[in-house]
């Protein structure tokens, strides 16, 4: 199913946050807190976010507790769906960030593990609750660029422990599986783009695509809306960012407009 | 203001959206209450037959229909307004309460499921609570637009007042459509009186929601 859905394409900033501060995400705009994560999340609502992502990249899961609070805190101050994901381990974690108010949960290394941690929060919130979270890197002797013939060997491989362990596991592959598990959505992530800022890994973008009938939200390597509107016209429904937002000091809206100006439909909430 | 504790709910988005605008939530599966409560909302994610099994399992659904025939204020949200109809498709066999015409069914075959994100919602010219705007969804079953109308029409046929469908909300009993369009139209939301049924989430639709809550509160 590789049609776009005629839905306008949700743009989504990400906080990436530690013990409670956000350390990646924070905004350009004049804030009381740039760390304050509810803060940043309404300011970001307000910008015109269709959606936010709250990453924890704690070290450790000692903190817990913290994070728990924190997804309480942004839940309390947004309006918008929250998606909450980073060491989500066992269905148990699944259901104390929905509880405490996140509308979406992103697995990615447990799942990998445990593929059946998928059905497991399917079966108890139902699919459109549950995010498969793949970090995929091109796999060994892949040149960007380069369409390969299809010689039956994986072209991208899933990445797990925040890119730190190569899998050998074919990531298109990986990503059929984990939507006939149970996953509603797929949060898909390059880690050869991730922090290049030279656009997202759009053949990556459309192998996925051709793969698999739910949403695809592109993420890693986002500089621009032209960036943007490419992953979109490879068959992401939805972006992610974080840099482009504090670096480019671009608001959500102004990249919006620069996406309706590239002929990409999105929701204007800002006259 | 009570909400219906429905065990597949995702409550907290709900319950932080009301406070915003100012109310006092009260969680509640007694049928006194629910019958009772000044206003009432009905929230619901998950499996159509799980939330309905939750509604019976509490003894809720004959207060819920009353409530909701006598015009009382009560919002259903997504999988609540599915509640709402005769059944769905998800679950074949488990009734809904059936005070709205027609069976949920899956969004047709080559559409993009669930549907995740925002969409325009058109409300019928008389609408007073829902807005024109957009609204944030994320669901795989929803009441078409055939079936709600072929549904209602067969209804409307069986009663004596009445020869067609009735355009225009004068009548207190008639059901005003919200339309969006994924795969065809389908209904985004339905209202009558101060009730109202939204398959998307005005919780999570920012400025929009808020409108339509507040719209709502006014009833």
């Amino acid at each position: 199913m590789t049609e776009p859905t005629g839905l306008p394409v949700r743009v989504i900033p990400c906080l990436d946050v530690r013990d409670g501060r956000v350390v990646k995400g924070v905004s350009f705009r004049q804030l009381a807190d740039q760390g304050d994560p509810a803060l940043l999340a309404a300011d970001y609502e307000e910008q015109g976010a269709d959606e936010v992502v709250v990453l924890d990249v704690s070290a450790t899961i000692e903190k817990r507790g913290a994070r728990l609070a924190t997804i309480r805190a942004v839940r309390a101050a947004l309006s918008v769906p929250l998606t909450a994901g980073g060491g989500v381990g066992q269905a148990e974690d699944g259901d104390l960030l929905l509880k405490a108010g996140a509308d979406k949960v992103a697995v990615n290394t447990a799942a990998v593990r445990r593929p059946a941690l998928l059905s497991d929060l399917a079966a108890r919130f139902g699919s459109q609750c549950v995010v498969i979270a793949i970090d995929a890197a091109r796999a060994r002797g892949v040149t960007a660029g380069v369409t390969a013939p299809d010689d039956g060997h994986a072209r991208y491989e899933v990445v797990v422990r925040s890119g730190g362990e190569r899998t050998g596991i074919d990531a298109v592959e990986w990503a059929k599986q984990a939507v006939a598990l149970g996953a509603g959505e797929v949060l898909l992530t390059s880690v050869d783009r991730d922090g290049t800022k030279r656009g997202y890994e759009l053949e990556l973008i459309r192998r996925v695509r051709a793969a698999v009938s739910v949403p695809i939200i592109a993420s890693g390597g986002a500089e621009s809306p032209r960036h943007m509107a490419d992953a979109v016209r490879a068959g992401a429904d939805a972006v992610l960012a974080a840099s482009i937002f504090h670096q480019a000091q671009r608001t959500v809206n102004e990249v919006k407009e620069a996406l309706r100006e590239l002929r990409i439909p999105v929701r204007l909430s800002v006259p | 203001m009570a909400v219906v504790r429905t065990s597949t709910a995702n409550l907290a988005s709900v319950q932080t959206a009301l406070q915003r605008l100012g109310c006092e939530v009260r969680f509640t599966d007694d049928p006194r209450a629910v019958l009772r409560a000044r206003r009432l909302v009905l929230p619901g994610v998950g499996a159509f037959a799980a939330a309905q099994k939750a509604v019976s399992a509490r003894g809720l659904e004959d207060a819920l229909r009353r409530r909701i025939e006598r015009r009382h204020p009560t919002l259903a949200v997504c999988l609540g307004m599915q509640l709402m109809a005769q059944g769905s498709e998800e679950a074949p066999g488990v009734p809904g309460l059936g005070v709205l015409n027609g069976v949920a069914r899956c969004f047709p075959a080559g559409q993009r499921v669930p549907q995740m994100g925002w969409n325009r919602v058109t409300p019928a010219p008389d609408c007073r609570i829902v807005p024109h705007g957009f609204a944030c969804f994320a669901n795989s079953y929803r009441l078409g637009a055939d079936e709600w109308m072929a549904a209602s029409e067969a209804t409307a046929g069986a009663d004596d007042h009445r020869g067609g469908r009735a355009v225009g909300g004068r009548d207190r009993d008639e059901w005003l459509p919200a339309w969006s369009e994924y795969g065809g139209r389908f209904l985004a939301a339905v209202e009558s009186g101060a009730v109202v049924g939204c398959q998307f989430h005005p919780e999570l639709s920012g400025a929009y929601g808020r409108a339509l809550l507040s719209r709502w509160l006014d009833e």
